[in-house]
């Protein structure tokens, strides 16, 4: 069973939401939508679902076109945002919906909505109305409901986003194991890069109904393909700096100056040494790749610190140079303090570089 | 000192008697009349009003039974066919406008037109203006077409009436709902109809009643449209409560006031039966869940 999406395209009047995609989530997959809200993640979802209709492009599931289909039709589970849990059913009712429409037989439904009860150790609530649940149940009776039948495809919107901080590490663990077990296609949508870096065998990043990239969680953290997703992709923020490629000589280093005339010297691959002296590119950095030097280097920018924000196991500085602001996290055990002047060191292997159009040239390995 | 603070849910006796006052006050016109229905004509008549007397029947009785002063025998009055219509034509036409205006008002909620709000608008056009200016226009025109007169004639009339209502209030009461539980049946195998019947409507359950108890109040009460399009068959209590006022020996406040007791209970009885559903219906959308 697979999921295909080819030049898959809504259009809501004259806004696109959702630009010729194309996407491809295989057997027991599980990939994550990844983006800021409006994005045109959920809008993705829904036109697998069969919730919204395609403009242009096709939506494949098991390698048959389903654009025609109806919801009912395309046997896909889905599990909402907001749980949509039918509000006059009980737990146990709310679990065997979707068989009645399988016309099972009662013994049959019974058996199957106990098997699921007992995976999300709903037993206990199964006489109760979804107003008496807690949040945690009600999300897991979400899952439930989507489990219950054994359908083509799996679909998540945002299912952790009304949980609170604890209750959402641990269902993020439980359905994890859940999804493994199902062997089934699935898509998450979520806003939460956290949640799409511990669920997903791959995620997609999506930025203004386009795909930006889609690779495994750790090449999307550790090679971005551009700025949108460096900038996107890890807490805190990666540093991004605008600079100016002054030269570069034969030995693979380059010179970039930086507002202010501070300059920086680093070794970089042939693709940026091809680079014409004078091309406006951006330097990118996460602030635990950069280091603290008490000589300056050529590899270096001068920098004070403005504020430090101790987060238990590491301490957060905010620096400047006088023109950039940066970020740099460090163990707690590094002394630091508002007012310090340092040199911050670009390590060359973590520092990525891109061009004009946003595109990168060069990543960390 | 700690400033005392009132418990939320636990009003004093001093807000209860007040609230009481008030109550009784308001329902003090309501508590003369039924008081009158039970009163011979001297006692109605008494001046300062009695409160206590010796309660008769005999109003009731005349309202269906009345003695004709010049041949002295008891003849049966229409006051039966009367109250047959009042309840036949409002519950039909404020039925008719409920399911009308409910499937209207799932559709301006779900599948909006081009110009959805426009449409509403002009729905809601239709009730801006006071109904006596277009009485003259609808009375010719059941004259023409041999409306006036019959029950369907006032029927469709004020399901016309009850409908823009009808779509406005329902429409509000889909408008709140979630509508992912209604993708959430679609994804579960349900069919369209099978989410309008079995998600949409058993979750505004309390809308409907609402909506159906105020229209069954207005349609109840009207007046000014029974007195010229019923004919001598299908009449309504009001127009033949005003009929009363005019009789051979003057108001008889007794009699009046016996119709108008009988003519309270069947909405009473409507509004006690849905008052669960209809307190949910009138706070709906008030508090967010």
């Amino acid at each position: 069973m697979t999921i295909e999406l080819q030049k898959l395209t809504k259009r809501f009047g004259s806004l696109t939401a959702v630009d010729t995609i194309d996407l491809d989530v295989g057997d027991g997959e599980v990939l994550c939508l990844l983006g800021p809200s409006g994005c045109g993640k959920t809008t993705t979802l829904r036109m697998v679902a069969g919730l919204e209709a395609a403009t242009e492009g096709n939506v494949m599931l098991g390698g048959k076109r389903v654009n025609e289909l109806a919801p009912r039709e395309r046997n896909v589970a889905m599990s909402f945002q907001f749980y949509a849990l039918y509000p006059s059913l009980s737990v146990a009712e709310n679990l065997a919906y979707p068989l009645y429409a399988e016309k099972l037989s009662g013994a049959e439904i019974e058996k199957r909505v106990g098997q699921v009860a007992k995976t999300l150790q709903l037993e206990s609530v199964l006489k109760r109305t979804p107003s008496q649940l807690a949040e945690g149940e009600k999300q897991r009776v979400a899952v439930g409901r989507s489990i219950i039948r054994d359908p083509q495809c799996f679909l998540f919107d945002e299912p952790l986003s009304r949980l609170d901080v604890q209750l959402r590490e641990e269902m993020r663990g439980e359905i994890k194991e859940v999804l493994q077990d199902l062997s089934r296609p699935t898509v998450i949508v979520t806003h939460d890069q956290l949640e799409a870096l511990t669920m997903a065998d791959r995620i997609a990043v999506m930025r203004a109904g386009r795909i930006e990239q889609v690779d495994t969680p750790h090449n999307v953290f550790q090679t971005p393909s551009n700025l949108f997703v460096a900038g996107f992709i890890g807490t805190p923020q990666m540093n991004l700096i605008p600079a100016t490629l002054t030269g570069s000589s034969g030995d693979g280093l380059a010179d970039f100056a930086f507002e202010g005339d501070q300059t920086l010297k680093i070794k970089v691959d042939p693709a940026v040494s091809q680079l014409a002296p004078g091309a406006k590119v951006t330097l990118g950095i996460r602030p635990r790749n950069l280091e603290i030097s008490t000589e300056p280097t050529q590899d270096s920018l001068s920098t004070k610190i403005d504020m430090v924000e101790p987060m238990g196991a590491e301490t957060l500085a905010h620096m400047h140079d006088g023109y950039h602001d940066l970020r740099l996290v460090t163990d707690w055990r590094v002394p630091l303090s508002e007012g310090d002047q340092m040199h911050t060191r670009f390590p060359p292997d973590t520092t990525h570089i891109f061009t004009e159009d946003e595109q990168v040239l060069r990543s960390a390995r | 000192m700690a400033r005392k603070h009132r418990e939320i849910g636990k009003a004093g006796w001093g807000y209860t008697a007040i609230a009481s006052v008030i109550g009784l006050i308001y329902f003090f016109p309501v508590l003369w009349i039924i008081l009158t229905a039970f009163k011979t004509r001297t006692d109605a008549l008494a001046v300062p009003p009695k409160l206590f007397f010796t309660p008769t029947l005999d109003n009731f009785v005349s309202v269906f039974y009345r003695t004709s002063i010049t041949t002295g025998t008891a003849q049966a009055t229409d006051m039966g066919l009367y109250f047959f219509n009042s309840i036949f034509i409002a519950f039909t036409s404020v039925g008719l406008a409920l399911i009308v205006g409910t499937l209207a008002a799932y559709a301006f909620s779900r599948y909006p037109l081009k110009g959805n709000d426009t449409y509403l608008f002009i729905i809601l056009t239709t009730r801006m203006m006071p109904p006596i200016v277009v009485i003259i226009p609808i009375f010719l025109m059941f004259r023409l077409s041999g409306l006036a007169g019959s029950y369907w004639g006032i029927i469709l009339l004020y399901t016309a009436f009850n409908i823009p209502f009808s779509v406005w209030l329902v429409k509000s009461f889909f408008d709140e709902l979630n509508p992912e539980i209604e993708d959430a049946a679609r994804m579960d195998g349900a069919t369209e109809r099978r989410v309008f019947f079995n998600f949409c409507i058993p979750q505004i359950l309390a809308g409907l009643s609402a909506t159906f108890v105020f229209g069954l109040i207005l349609t109840w009460n009207e007046f000014l449209f029974a007195l010229l399009l019923t004919g001598v068959e299908t009449r309504t209590v009001p127009v033949a409560m005003a009929r009363t006022l005019g009789g051979e020996v003057g108001v008889d406040y007794g009699l009046l006031a016996a119709i108008v007791t009988l003519f309270l209970i069947p909405i009473f009885f409507v509004t006690f039966l849905l008052q669960n559903q209809l307190l949910r219906g009138v706070t709906f959308g008030t508090v967010k869940k």
